[in-house]
């Protein structure tokens, strides 16, 4: 053997063994874990977080964040979705006491049979209570019951440097509001009380509205958030500056007494080859999507998980997106700048490749829950595209631009690439935030549109 | 099944066996050591249906706690069904190839202490003719490998006990099962390196709690497929497989 190949063998076994099996949803970036800790119960937790090294953590449930706001690459990850035990429940008030690892799938499949819902739940039933809080997130009833954290009343907070803490309203209330939506660097979630809501059954009332342009969406949007509690719209991004989309709403319907089945239905098994979409196929997509619910528009009632979780259905749907994955782009627009919304659609439009994803949706002007909370007033809309590579990134930063001038921001959890000085714009609070990041704790996304590197770890 | 009790019940595979029993309304008796991690799942299989959760917090491992265990087993379930043995210890093989200690312990846990157990179960069942026994062993009892022979062997001869329990119990209507896992994704086999690869352990637990609730099979491997790998090994003949390394 050489000198210079014992060389390479000897640096290969002196590295440490990176795992590349954890991504995010996105499946975009790619990266790579030195350690992936995964504790089965909270009092391993103390021992985790003392024995590791400053900025080297990061807690991660279902990996349902769509960037690198879930991922610590070079570092570890605390996968917390063994800490998934009930530990209490107040059958008279809905009050739930729950680990952090608990899925929102597993609190509608206990707590749906006994009348009860989630307060606010994402597009996916297939989140962590921990990823909830952290990311703050919101649902289609924004403009009536606020985000996910607004209905946190308590947390248990795992901190290297001073234990479990509890926050509440009274007490440590600042570190409770920098906990939600502070994408898991205040310390590990040890367990969290959530105001479930009473509900009469797993049925909604309805109805679906096609729309020509941006005014009629807010027209419809306008006239339905008093009297809808779930509001929501796909749009055919391809239409450009006067979109067509359908407008869904509803609200939870009396009892019809019947079970709902979960139909877990398809599964993508491998990624698809990334030729599939293409501006032809999705712009197919979108017509015939378009026309099928133009064609069946009006009132219904359907169970809840169609109306809440469509995606659900296909499980790893974002395997769709080829070995490359795919980026989210997810910004608020002040209702203000309601041309900034066209000038960004028709952006997309001329770019040719927006995709068949395209959500609107205009948030309510409940105050936010967290420090750095991304719902605020305004309409907010969320696309994927595609990695193309630097064409791709190109675009997302022409369309930065337009929100930057609007006053609009990104949101982290859906974000792989914005840069600082855009972070900055959307979260011009974020240094009040610092003194409660856990010495131990950093994220990929946080390196990246802070530059806080905190000492390297290898 | 409707009174089960399992013996290690914060191991990774009772886990998951305990969520499916509760949402069968089965109550449930619970040994483990921790009394905070009893008392967690406690709350957690109640409001998942278990209609009651009893908690006894002791040191299996340790025989002369096992009078004790017993006598509340007794004195909360006097007509217990079923008993589920889940508790197990897998040490580094190179640890006890090198300490004796470390070897003596894998015994203890695995197969003097979990016979020592069954055998007060054992003889209640038997004398009320009623009932069903099971133990967690694993498939790496069925053939001693230099990888991890230690613990192999361990279970290895815990699954010959459940043998000849069968054999003595099946007169009196008593029920032997001897569950054989795969490599399982729990925190004994985080440290392996291929556990990402593992077993799901909601989906061996189904596995068990079919078996539990069924008059077959004697032997469950699960995943299934284990049982016809376990026969292929089985059959490499002994010049072959002494020169293997897995």
């Amino acid at each position: 053997m050489s000198g210079q190949s014992a060389a390479i063998l000897r640096k290969k076994t002196a590295a440490p063994q990176l795992t590349k099996r954890i991504l995010s949803w996105g499946r975009y970036p790619k990266t790579a874990h030195r350690r992936v800790h995964r504790p089965a119960w909270n009092d391993q937790l103390p021992e985790i977080l003392s024995a590791a090294e400053p900025g080297s953590l990061l807690p991660y449930g279902l990996g349902r964040s769509y960037g690198d706001s879930c991922l610590n690459d070079r570092r570890e990850l605390i996968d917390c979705r063994r800490l998934n035990r009930i530990l209490g429940f107040d059958e008279s008030t809905g009050m739930l006491r729950c680990e952090s690892g608990v899925s929102l799938s597993d609190i509608l499949d206990i707590f749906l049979p006994k009348g009860w819902f989630l307060p606010v739940t994402p597009g996916t039933r297939f989140v962590t209570v921990g990823g909830a809080i952290a990311n703050d997130v919101h649902g289609k009833n924004h403009h009536c019951a606020g985000t996910f954290g607004t209905h946190v009343r308590q947390i248990g907070l795992h901190r290297s440097n001073d234990g479990l803490v509890i926050c509440n309203s009274e007490e440590n209330s600042d570190m409770l509001h920098a906990t939600i939506g502070g994408l898991g660097l205040t310390g590990v979630i040890a367990w969290a009380d959530i105001q479930l809501k009473r509900i009469a059954g797993p049925w909604i009332d309805a109805e679906s509205i096609p729309f020509e342009s941006l005014n009629a969406f807010l027209d419809l949007s306008g006239a339905s958030n008093d009297r809808f509690e779930y509001t929501v719209a796909w749009l055919d991004c391809f239409a450009g500056k006067n979109p067509r989309g359908i407008f869904f709403r509803g609200n939870h319907a009396a009892d019809r007494g019947k079970e709902v089945h979960a139909k877990r239905g398809l599964k993508l098994p491998v990624a698809l080859p990334g030729w599939m979409l293409n501006r032809y196929s999705v712009k197919a997509f979108n017509t015939v999507y378009y026309k099928i619910h133009a064609a069946r528009k009006g009132a219904a009632v359907v169970p809840y998980d169609s109306f809440f979780y469509p995606l659900d259905s296909i499980r790893q749907w974002n395997l769709l997106y080829g070995k490359q994955g795919f980026l989210q782009y997810q910004c608020v627009i002040p209702e203000t700048n309601v041309e900034a919304v066209e000038e960004v659609l028709d952006r997309i439009a001329r770019s040719g490749m927006g995709s068949f994803l395209g959500v609107l949706k205009q948030f309510g002007s409940a105050p936010t829950a967290g420090m750095l909370s991304f719902p605020r007033p305004g309409l907010t809309l969320a696309l994927d595209f595609a990695m193309r590579g630097e064409r791709t990134l190109r675009l997302m930063q022409s369309l930065d631009e337009i929100v930057r001038q609007s006053g609009g921001a990104l949101y982290p959890a859906k974000d792989a690439r914005m840069s600082p000085a855009l972070f900055e714009a959307s979260f011009p609070r974020w240094r009040g935030f610092v003194p409660y990041i856990d010495p131990k704790m950093s994220s990929s996304f946080w390196r990246r549109v802070t530059g806080a590197q905190g000492p390297q770890p290898l | 099944m409707k009174k089960v009790i399992i013996l290690g019940a914060t191991s990774g595979i009772a886990l998951e066996v305990q969520r499916q029993l509760a949402r069968r309304a089965c109550e449930l008796l619970l040994v483990a050591r921790s009394p905070q991690r009893l008392s967690d799942l406690q709350s957690d299989l109640l409001v998942r249906g278990a209609p009651q959760v009893s908690t006894y917090s002791a040191d299996l491992a340790s025989i002369q706690q096992h009078a004790a265990i017993f006598e509340f087993a007794r004195h909360t379930f006097p007509d217990f069904d079923t008993v589920l043995l889940a508790y197990g210890s897998m040490h580094d093989q190179k640890h006890s190839e090198t300490s004796v200690d470390v070897l003596l312990e894998e015994l203890q846990v695995n197969f003097v202490s979990a016979t020592a157990i069954l055998t007060l179960f054992a003889a209640d069942l038997e004398r009320r003719r009623t009932g069903c026994l099971a133990a967690i062993t694993s498939v790496a009892g069925d053939r001693g490998r230099r990888s991890n022979y230690v613990y192999g062997s361990s279970k290895g001869a815990l699954s010959l006990f459940l043998q000849g329990l069968r054999s003595r119990l099946h007169p009196a209507g008593v029920r032997v099962i001897t569950i054989k896992p795969g490599p399982v994704q729990t925190p004994m086999t985080d440290h392996l390196p291929n556990a990402p690869h593992f077993a799901d352990p909601q989906r061996v637990a189904r596995d068990i709690v079919r078996a539990l609730e069924r008059r077959a099979p004697d032997v469950l491997y699960t995943p299934k497929i284990w049982r016809y790998i376990m026969a292929a090994v089985q059959q490499i003949p002994e010049t072959i497989s002494k020169r293997l390394s897995f």
